[in-house]
C-alpha cells in the first residue's frame, strides 16, 4: 500500500524549533558573530575576519588541549568498556541480588557532577582524604595537585568510578536479554566460556556497546565540571582539557573572539564524530534494502 | 524595534546565514516537489537521503574552510571552489 505524503505534518514541529532557536540557534549564530570580531568591552566589535581562526588552528594551546582531549577520551574508553562488560557478565542475572547490584550500579549516577568533583577533591588529599592519606602512609609519594601523572591518574580513576557503571548498566541489558536457548546450544556443543562469550554474548551485546562507546566517548570529550573541581585544569596545563581551555579564555581573559572561533572548532570537531557515531551505529548490522522514494 | 547589537551582526555573517537559510528552503521546496528524501545507497555503502548528502556537504565544507585556512595564505574565498566540487561529489556519489 502506498504511504500517504502530508508536508503539514511538519507544522507540528515548529514548538520545538522555536525552543531550539532561542536555546541552540540564536547563541551559535552569536557565537559565529563574535568569530570574525574582537571587542574591548562596552557592547563594541570590531571585524577581525577570519584571523581568529588562523590563530586557533595554528596554536600550540589549542593543539595540546585537543590531543589531551583525546588522550582521556581513549584512556577512559579503555578501561570503562572492558570494565563494564567484565562486572555486567560477573552480575547475577536472577534472584534478590539483581535489585542489589542494579541499585549499587546506578548510585555513581545519580551524584551530579560538581559533587563527584568535590567527593574526588577530598578523597585525594593527604591530609583528611582517605585516598591520599593511605598512598601518603604506604609510602607513595601522591600529590595530585603537584604532580601531572598523579592528576591525570584521579581525574581517570574518579571517571572511571563515575561512568563504568553506565556501561554496566547497558551491557547488563544486552546480556538478560539473550534467550536461554543459545546457551544451552552452547552447552550442547561443549562450548567454552570464552567461546560463549566471543560467539554469543559480545555479538548479543553490540548494540548496546555501541550505544556505550559512543555516549562515552562523546560525554568524556565534553567533560568539563569534573576535572575542573578537582585540578582546575592544572598542575600548570596538564588537564586542560578543551572545555577548560575554552572557559579560560571566554571568562578568565574575556577574549570572546578568539574564544568564539575556538567554540565552533570544538563544534565542528564533536559534530563530525557524532554524525560518523550516529552512522556507525545505524548501519552496522542493518541489512536493509533501500526504500524506494514516493512520488 | 528589538535591540539586536548583543549579536554583533555584520554582514558577511548574515549572508553566510542567509545562504543556509535558503538552502533549507530549497530542500524544503525540493522536498514538496520529490517527496520522500530519494533514498539510495551510494559509495560510502549505507543509505543516505538528501538531506543526509546536504549535511555531509556542509560539513565537509566547513573543515575544508578550516583546512583552507591552516594550510594556506590565499584569501577564504577561493576555497569556495573545493567546497563547491565537494557539494558536487556528495550529491552524485554518496
Amino acid at each position: 500500500m502506498d504511504k500517504t505524503w502530508n508536508n503539514r505534518a511538519w507544522f507540528l514541529v515548529l514548538p520545538v524549533l522555536v525552543l531550539v532557536a532561542f536555546s541552540a540557534v540564536i547563541p551559535l549564530m552569536t557565537v559565529v558573530n563574535y568569530a570574525f570580531q574582537d571587542t574591548f568591552g562596552n557592547n563594541q566589535f570590531f571585524w577581525y575576519g577570519t584571523d581568529w581562526f588562523k590563530e586557533m588552528l595554528t596554536s600550540d594551546r589549542f593543539h595540546d588541549a585537543l590531543v589531551r582531549n583525546l588522550l582521556f577520551s581513549a584512556i577512559i574508553l579503555a578501561i570503562e568498556v572492558p570494565l563494564g562488560i567484565l562486572v555486567a557478565l560477573s552480575m547475577p542475572k536472577k534472584g534478590v541480588w539483581v535489585s542489589v547490584c542494579l541499585v549499587l550500579m546506578a548510585l555513581p549516577l545519580l551524584i551530579p557532577w560538581n559533587v563527584v568533583g568535590t567527593i574526588w577533591q577530598v578523597f585525594g588529599r593527604t591530609d583528611i582524604g582517605l585516598l591520599g592519606y593511605t598512598l601518603d602512609a604506604m609510602g607513595i609519594d601522591y600529590n595530585y595537585v603537584a604532580n601531572p601523572v598523579d592528576a591525570w591518574a584521579t581525574v581517570i580513576l574518579m571517571d572511571v568510578w563515575h561512568w563504568t557503571s553506565l556501561v554496566v548498566l547497558l551491557c547488563y541489558a544486552g546480556l538478560v536479554s539473550i534467550p536461554d536457548a543459545y546457551y544451552q546450544a552452547a552447552k550442547i556443543d561443549g562450548a567454552s566460556r570464552w567461546a560463549v562469550f566471543r560467539y554469543i554474548q559480545l555479538p548479543k551485546m553490540g548494540r548496546v556497546l555501541l550505544i556505550a562507546v559512543l555516549l562515552r566517548f562523546m560525554d568524556s570529550f565534553m567533560i568539563y565540571t569534573e576535572p575542573f573541581v578537582v585540578t582546575g585544569g592544572g598542575p600548570g596545563n596538564s588537564t586542560t582539557f578543551l572545555s577548560i581551555d575554552l572557559v579560560k579564555l571566554a571568562i578568565g581573559q574575556f577574549n570572546l573572539g578568539e574564544a568564539a572561533a575556538m567554540s565552533l572548532i570544538y563544534f565542528l570537531i564533536i559534530l563530525a564524530l557524532s554524525w560518523v557515531f550516529y552512522t556507525v551505529m545505524t548501519n552496522v548490522g542493518a541489512d536493509r534494502p533501500v526504500k524506494e522514494a514516493a512520488r | 524595534m528589538i535591540d539586536l547589537t548583543w549579536m554583533a551582526w555584520t554582514w558577511p555573517t548574515a549572508i553566510f546565514f542567509v545562504a543556509i537559510v535558503l538552502m533549507l528552503v530549497g530542500m524544503g521546496v525540493w522536498e514538496w516537489a520529490v517527496p520522500g528524501g530519494t533514498p539510495r545507497v551510494g559509495i560510502l555503502n549505507f543509505e543516505t537521503t538528501r538531506g543526509d548528502r546536504l549535511f555531509v556537504s556542509l560539513l565537509g565544507s566547513a573543515f575544508i574552510c578550516l583546512g583552507w585556512l591552516w594550510g594556506t595564505e590565499l584569501p577564504l574565498w577561493y576555497a569556495l571552489i573545493p567546497c563547491a566540487a565537494f557539494f558536487i561529489l556528495v550529491f552524485r556519489l554518496v
